[in-house]
């Protein structure tokens, strides 16, 4: 019996449909808590809406997103090659850094010296946070997860160390490192962002992301080098019998992760912050790539748009204060989204229902022309 | 002599006060892990014990329900990882991370909501988690003070103790414990044994968010006494650190947690009175930790069959 195929059958089927239903899930569970809340659904996701739809709103909710954008795709390249960069949080903090103290010592290059530089800088340093991680994995046989969170802390107190050396440090009583050079900033210039009513922050940071999207697609998709990575994520024992060398391959795929992260915190500062506060926290840039990653399902250009959807939940969630309501159910919504994400098999069994109601009734047909066969007789 | 000897007091009375949450998530990540099931939502849970262990705390007066009511506000979280991972076959990272971002998010909201503020009203000192021995020595000598500050402490600090001496009398003393190993080893050899893998590991992850739980509560009802945001910044994640560490057995998850909060006491009494720049002495736990793995630890054995869900075979 061949038919067309039902609407049951392409949800159950449909990757991109499961995560559409997770986001709505998402959303409708944060509707539940703003009910408990006793506080108002409509207000609440019409403020968020309202604030991401206007030119100045979406145009910060594009700065908000750029790096988020490249952190999930530090974590999402991880993910293809078969390692769990939780690391990314270390890799951007250092990579942030390490681009502050390029634009802060090296300021009077020009432009188009400092900002190549400036990126260099911080992905090289990002790429030696995870190269670290790598050698204590392949060489001593240490756990990378631990290893990653305890770099995560590495790197952590290591920037609010150096936020406070004189030389980098802000000359005034904040509590942060000195704002970079003109010469390093990303924004667009002041007439065209007034002219064009954008956001003051607005910057060229996107079309980095938009760049750095399409070369990690095009390292996995199209070079044997993603091939490679690859395979030892998917199968370490076949790639080592088809005479890939892995443990270079995991040193190489924790690099490139590493320096996307550490990108990713270089434009966050070279584009918005400017400079960076001592920590009380981890700012959680790099947890946010894994969410950001997952949502995106590891594709490159699956996590551009969950990206940008990331963006404006932030950007959106930080004007709900407005509405009485808690910016923290902005948390509960993404993290309601993972979960569902996390056990979309149910979405898949919406087939295996309908086929089992079929059943049945296939069932109940034959039964009933039995009966009547019996009758007949 | 005398000074050396207060000092050494006050170092061991922050280890045990800092290993102590440590070692509740420990032994909950412990739990979960040997059975089978990577939990790293242990951070998740933590912040949803921490809150409403002290609101409990504080609405009844009584330390001890509060206490209770963390570990099972644990429980609660670590039931949505095990029916998410357990029963439904999850990708259990990322279960995890919808975990750690459910838990402070639901949390720090009902606190914005209960108390128009993301902190709770600090406990008084009825409300915090009672100190065992206190006043039993004489604080007046150099000894009596010594002792004093270290075996005057929390409750919670002795309870964990028995709790690891109870875990691993249950881990490798007990066909529980047994079965349960078995579970992270090799499930299938499990089924065909009878034992339900799908029953044993459900338990043992709601176990492990009811002592991660605990854990959270005794931050905010020990160290502290009110309800942050930044009560949990990271202590989900050295407990997890703590456990591979201590390559997934309870008394070597103990060393590891001693180790990470015998670092924090010695940050404590540094910081305070040295010269010494904070933010390098904060870094010092984890250098030493990556150290000693170089030297002495070693290669972590995973248990086999740990983070690969479990389908029962039709």
């Amino acid at each position: 019996m061949t038919k067309n195929k039902s609407f049951l059958d392409i949800i159950s089927e449909n990757r991109f449909i499961h995560i559409l239903l997770s986001i709505l899930l998402g959303f409708l569970v944060g509707a539940v808590f703003l009910v408990i809340m006793n506080l108002s659904v409509s207000a609440a996701y019409g403020r968020l809406i309202n604030s991401v739809t206007s030119l100045k709103g979406f145009s910060y909710v594009i700065v908000y997103s750029v790096p988020y954008i490249v952190a999930g795709l530090s974590v999402a390249f991880s993910f293809k090659t078969g390692v769990f960069n939780i690391g990314a949080e270390g890799q951007f903090v250092v990579g942030s850094m390490a681009a502050v103290c390029t634009g802060i010592l090296a300021g009077n290059l020009p432009k188009p010296v400092l900002i190549p530089l400036c990126f260099l800088a911080a992905m090289a340093a990002g790429a030696l946070w995870g190269i670290i991680v790598g050698v204590l994995k392949t060489k001593w046989g240490i756990n990378e997860v631990l290893s990653m969170i305890m770099f995560n802390w590495i790197a952590f107190y290591l920037s609010n160390f150096i936020a406070g050396i004189p030389a980098i440090k802000n000359d005034g009583s904040a509590e942060a490192t000195k704002n970079i050079s003109d010469n390093a900033s990303l924004l667009f210039s002041k007439d065209f962002i007034k002219s064009a009513g954008l956001a003051p922050t607005a910057n060229w940071g996107f079309i980095i992301a938009i760049i750095a999207t399409l070369l990690v697609w095009f390292i996995i998709e199209k070079t044997t080098l993603g091939f490679e990575l690859k395979a030892v994520g998917s199968n370490k024992f076949a790639a080592e019998y088809a005479g890939i060398n892995v443990n270079r391959s995991i040193l190489t795929a924790l690099a490139i992760s590493g320096a996307l992260a550490g990108l990713a915190g270089a434009l966050q500062v070279m584009g918005m912050g400017k400079r960076i506060s001592i920590f009380t926290s981890q700012e959680g840039f790099g947890f946010a790539g894994i969410v950001v990653a997952l949502i995106g399902c590891s594709n490159p250009f699956g996590v551009l748009v969950a990206g940008l959807f990331y963006g404006a939940l932030m950007y959106g969630g930080s004007k709900l204060n407005l509405e009485g309501v808690p910016t923290q159910l902005i948390n509960v919504i993404v993290g309601t989204v993972v979960f569902f994400i996390a056990i979309s098999v149910i979405f898949e069994n919406l087939k295996r229902f309908k086929s089992r109601s079929n059943r049945n009734a296939e069932a109940a047909a034959i039964k009933k022309a039995e009966e009547k066969e019996g009758n007949k007789k | 002599m005398t000074n050396f000897i207060n000092t050494l007091g006050i170092i061991l009375f922050a280890t045990l006060a800092y290993s102590t949450p440590l070692l509740y998530g420990a032994l909950g990540s412990c739990f979960s892990e040997v059975s089978g099931v990577v939990n790293i939502g242990i951070e998740g849970m933590m912040t949803a014990g921490a809150f409403t262990g002290t609101v409990i705390a504080y609405f009844t007066g009584n330390p001890w329900i509060g206490f209770l009511c963390g570990g099972l506000a644990g429980a609660f979280f670590g039931m949505l990882h095990a029916i998410a991972t357990v029963n439904l076959g999850a990708d259990q990272t990322i279960a995890g991370t919808a975990i750690n971002m459910l838990g402070p998010g639901i949390v720090i909201m009902l606190a914005k909501v209960m108390f128009n503020s993301t902190d709770t009203i600090p406990l008084s000192a009825t409300q915090k988690m009672p100190k065992l021995f206190s006043g039993l020595f004489d604080t007046a000598t150099t000894f009596g003070r010594f002792m004093d500050n270290v075996f005057a402490t929390y409750a919670s600090t002795y309870l964990v103790f028995i709790a690891v001496l109870i875990v691993w009398f249950v881990f490798y003393k007990t066909r529980f414990g047994l079965r349960l190993r078995a579970c992270g080893e090799h499930p299938q050899a499990c089924e065909t044994l009878g034992i339900n893998v799908i029953a044993m590991r459900f338990a043992c992850v709601c176990i492990s968010g009811f002592l991660a739980g605990l854990g959270g509560a005794c931050v905010t009802m020990t160290l502290s006494t009110q309800f942050k945001p930044i009560s949990i910044v990271g202590q989900g994640f050295i407990a997890i650190a703590a456990v591979i560490f201590g390559k997934f057995r309870p008394q070597g998850a103990l060393l590891g947690c001693l180790l990470f909060g015998f670092c924090s006491g010695l940050k404590v009494v540094l910081g305070g009175s040295s010269g010494v720049n904070m933010h390098l002495i904060s870094m010092i736990p984890y250098v030493v930790t990556v150290i000693v793995l170089v030297l002495f630890v070693g290669k972590s054995r995973v248990p086999a069959a740990n983070g690969k869900p479990y389908i029962k075979a039709k």
